[in-house]
């Protein structure tokens, strides 16, 4: 076990642990905020550069503060490290400047994206970005394509977090996407255009920290706040069948996994409960499922502002007491 | 702007000999990591295949090192040597980065647009040439420099060009 | 005459060949190395001699090779970066295509100093005809007994290969050069695990740039005591410059490390001076990504001194009123050119080369190229100048691989030292456009 020390809370952690998943464990606002690190993709992670954090001292044995700033999610931890993530002022900036990077060809379309409300770049420009644009030139923009007849690609709104390429790489069988040329040109595509067939594909959806992979059985049926997440279970022969319906009233608009704080897919029996494409795309009677009750959202986007919480009596209490 | 225009086209028809030599770059590489030799073999079949790699030809070369042609892609797209559309008999690539600027490589591409009345990307009607800039081909020294199938033709003037196009056309330049 | 290690016998007809290579002391180090030294002889040797990475970062070669983990039953290769893409630059290239002989003993000493058994040149793709002349002078040793099995009955096997690129120079880069050599795209990896603990096919990996592995022959042959005479106390030996832009006679030269940059530049035996009898108005001198440094601060350093060329000389006063020795792409400036325009031109360098894959560089080096781009044209203002001093901060530093920096610093350092002509671009917007090609020979300078 190694001690480390972020923003002044010591955790002690086991060797190899990333500085981020330290971070996590301790949970609140010293987590760095993460675009393109999931943990149950291996390989992922390093590209955005928001989760970038100060180390004000390496370890105990080498106490020498580090010159740049560490990507959280790909840096472990050393006994003695001390970290400053909201307590830095250079990380603050620096993540201001991810932020503005992320922002300038994007095309802040959120009234028409269906991932508004729960968008990892809506969080993190709420959090770090500017009031206004500095950018006066032309974005990069390329037209929507449809990705097989489930899946939505908006490039526009692609950070290059390079999540689904490994959702396409470790989850299914045959990768038929991928990143092709490169720079600024660099793009999320099948090419020609190939559909993505594959028990597991919509799995891309669900690790897409923004609006460009979207689930078109689903395309502009309702805001996400409008909904009611209830964890629900069913039998499934191809995957543990343990998801998130999103519902209206007695309908279920949309299926997505069971995910955390962190927007990453919840671990059932120590695996990654990934669904198929079966359960999320073409299940969506509630009779097909066993509804076990509303889910708590605990992000701190739009999604998590509304009435999702499991009833507190004590909280009933508050308010009556009020009235 | 990159954009790729998608047009089918059939693969190109490997002689035995450029079969031996693609299973020679292969043999280069230890057992099991035959995908290092990708980028000579898309060399290789780039040429056999009229100077560009279609979709279709990409596919072939999934099949020769047995890999998801999508990893193929991503490959033949990262690096700016292979063209992605049809091209001219003859490929123009005139050097514009820094060091040639200084010397006047503006002024060269200026001239091979006028010369051959196209702009940079564009074909020739005859299908002759194509014109396309390229960043530093490392001949910092000797430039203004154009690169044609594998060589590079440096310390270019007006008439060096155009002694250039009229060997090209005559068929006495090495198309790669 | 400055000596010459590398290029002493260049001008002799036929020593591409291997013959004439042997006849004039080729091989001589393989023999020494192999037959009476330990391969930690040669680490150790190559150690003291000071050798610095000659591809741009100035790493000491001795110290990267001891970093190499040796677990056992594992292959280690050794990887030759003759990726040389960096503006400015062309060295690697005149050695290669001159001396192939000596690039190819250089990696076999070197092979046997790091105990690989399989070595690979990676050379840029647009070399095409260089690599096919590497082939033939390998072919060549292989045949004289010097590649293969048991080389000169020491019981050292060494095979080497040549591998081409595709046009990225990123893959200059160690790891992005060791990803394209597995056959992916060039994006770099993310250290640590450094290519010396998990390189090519998660061996362990040396990369050294061509110019370092040769010059481990002269230190091999000669000695590191002797070796470590040459040049200066901290930059020892002699370092290839290649020289270009305004100059009478561009060209590579091997220099010893110390002549001073105004010998360089005007005497008879370099660069001869400036052409067309113009004055010079800046110089880059060490690849396009190095600082730019205004006419004052070439020959002279801030203190008055003179500016001598060697790591330290050149990088003396940091980025404030020094630059780098880097990869020896010494780019010469005369007075009519334009510092704007080419920094947009270097600018654009860097957003086509960016790999894409973290976003500061991906969206920073457009973003810069973009704003430059209008400048240039007339359309810029006068913010415009800020924010871009502003987002190359915010690259440097932030990006998985120095290419982000790469492209920050000339930025930097231009509005650093000339500024003025940027504001006289923002304040002439129609004369910047018609004198598009920079004639700034009336409005003032920093110089």
């Amino acid at each position: 076990m190694v001690k480390v020390t972020i923003d002044g809370i010591e955790i002690e952690v086991e060797e190899g642990t990333t500085i981020l998943n330290a971070a996590r464990m301790i949970g609140g606002n010293v987590v760095p905020p993460a675009m393109c690190y999931y943990s149950s993709l291996e390989g992922s992670g390093g590209n955005c550069r928001t989760c970038l954090v100060e180390i004000a001292e390496g370890s105990t044995r080498d106490p020498r503060p580090m010159p740049k700033l560490m990507v959280s999610c790909s840096t472990q931890v050393q006994d003695g490290m001390v970290v400053k993530n909201k307590t830095s002022q250079r990380v603050h900036e620096n993540r201001g400047a991810v932020t503005e990077f992320l922002l300038i060809n994007h095309p802040l379309d959120c009234p028409v994206c269906d991932q508004a409300g729960e968008c990892h770049l809506q969080d993190l420009s709420f959090d770090h970005g500017g009031a206004g644009s500095r950018f006066e030139e032309e974005k990069r923009t390329f037209e929507p394509i449809d990705i097989g007849n489930k899946i939505k690609l908006h490039m526009n709104r692609c950070i290059l977090c390079y999540r689904c390429v490994k959702v396409a790489e470790q989850l299914t069988e045959k990768r038929v996407h991928g990143v092709l040329h490169r720079g600024e040109h660099a793009e999320i595509s099948t090419y020609i255009q190939k559909a993505v067939e594959s028990d597991f594909s919509g799995n891309m959806i669900d690790v897409c920290p923004v609006g460009a992979l979207t689930d078109r059985t689903f395309r502009f049926k309702s805001r996400v706040w409008f909904l009611k997440p209830m964890n629900a279970t069913r039998e499934c022969k191809k995957c543990p069948g343990h998801a998130t319906v999103w519902m209206f009233g007695e309908e279920i608009y949309r299926v997505t996994g069971r995910k955390d704080a962190y927007g990453e897919i919840e671990r059932l029996d120590g695996k990654t409960a990934w669904i198929c494409d079966d359960c999320r795309f073409e299940t969506k009677d509630p009779k097909q499922w066993n509804i076990e009750g509303p889910r708590k959202i605990n992000r701190h986007s739009v999604i998590s502002q509304n009435h999702y919480e499991i009833p507190n009596p004590l909280k009933t209490n508050v308010k009556k007491s009020l009235k | 702007m990159i954009k790729t225009v998608i047009t089918q086209q059939d693969r190109p028809v490997l002689s035995p000999e450029k079969m031996a030599e693609i299973q020679g770059v292969i043999q280069q590489f230890p057992e099991g990591k035959s995908k290092s030799a990708i980028l000579r073999i898309l060399h290789i079949v780039e040429r056999e295949a009229g100077g560009w790699l279609s979709p279709d030809t990409m596919d072939m070369v999934a099949e020769i090192l047995s890999i998801e042609p999508i990893e193929v892609y991503e490959v033949a797209t990262f690096y700016t040597m292979f063209n992605l559309n049809p091209v001219g008999k003859y490929v123009l690539e005139v050097c514009q980065t820094g060091p040639c600027m200084l010397v006047g490589s503006d002024q060269t591409i200026e001239y091979i647009e006028k010369t051959l009345d196209i702009k940079v990307g564009e074909t020739t009607a005859d299908g002759m040439f194509t014109l396309k800039t390229s960043e530093c081909l490392g001949a910092c020294g000797y430039g203004p420099l154009l690169k044609c199938g594998i060589h590079y033709h440096e310390h270019l003037t007006n008439d060096s060009i155009d002694t250039l196009l009229t060997a090209c056309r005559n068929g006495e330049v090495e198309k790669y | 005459m400055g000596r010459k290690l590398l290029l002493e016998h260049i001008d002799v007809p036929g020593i591409e060949t291997f013959d004439v290579w042997r006849k004039h002391g080729g091989y001589l180090s393989v023999e020494k190395a192999l037959k009476n030294m330990s391969p930690d002889d040669v680490v150790n040797e190559v150690k003291n001699s000071g050798l610095r990475g000659r591809g741009g970062a100035g790493f000491p070669t001795g110290m990267k090779w001891s970093f190499l983990a040796k677990p056992e039953g594992v292959p280690r290769y050794l990887l030759c970066n003759a990726d040389e893409s960096e503006p400015g630059t062309f060295k690697d290239r005149y050695l290669m295509e001159k001396l192939p002989h000596l690039l190819i003993e250089g990696m076999i000493v070197s092979s046997y100093a790091l105990g690989a058994n399989l070595s690979y040149i990676y050379i840029r793709g647009e070399y095409m005809w260089i690599l096919e002349i590497l082939e033939k002078a390998i072919a060549e040793a292989y045949a004289k007994g010097f590649l293969g099995k048991n080389i000169l009955g020491s019981g050292f096997d060494l095979d080497l290969r040549v591998a081409p690129g595709g046009g990225a120079y990123i893959c200059g880069e160690e790891t992005a050069l060791i990803e394209s050599l597995e056959g992916k795209r060039g994006n770099p990896r993310m250290k640590p695990p450094f290519p010396a603990v998990k390189g090519l096919w998660g061996c362990p990996t040396v990369v050294n740039n061509v110019e370092s592995l040769a010059t481990v022959v002269p230190i091999i042959n000669m000695g590191a005591d002797e070796y470590v005479k040459i040049g200066t106390e901290k930059s020892a030996g002699t370092k290839l410059i290649s020289a270009c832009g305004n100059l009478v006679r561009p060209g590579v030269y091997e220099i010893e490390m110390g002549i001073s940059v105004e010998e360089f530049i005007y005497g008879d035996e370099w660069c001869r001076g400036i052409a067309n009898n113009k004055q010079i108005k800046a110089l880059i001198p060490g690849g396009s990504s190095v600082p730019i440094l205004p006419a004052h601060l070439i020959t002279k350093l801030a203190t008055g001194e003179d500016r001598l060329m060697s790591y330290e000389s050149l990088s003396e006063g940091g980025f404030a009123t020094g630059s780098m020795l880097g990869s020896g792409g010494f780019i010469v400036f005369d007075e009519d050119q334009s510092v704007v325009r080419n920094t947009w031109n270097f600018a654009r360098f860097y957003a086509h080369e960016s790999c894409g894959q973290c976003s500061p560089c991906r969206e920073g080096t457009g973003w810069m190229q973009r704003v430059l781009h209008r400048i240039v044209n007339g359309q810029g203002n006068m913010r415009d100048i800020d924010l871009l001093a502003d987002i190359n901060k915010k690259i440097e530093g932030n990006t998985i691989c120095p290419l982000g920096d790469a492209a920050a610093w000339p930025v930097a350092a231009a509005i650093r030292h000339f500024r003025e002509e940027f504001e006289w671009y923002v304040n002439h917007p129609e004369e910047a456009l018609k004198r598009n090609y920079g004639m700034l020979k009336n409005t003032p300078t920093t110089v």
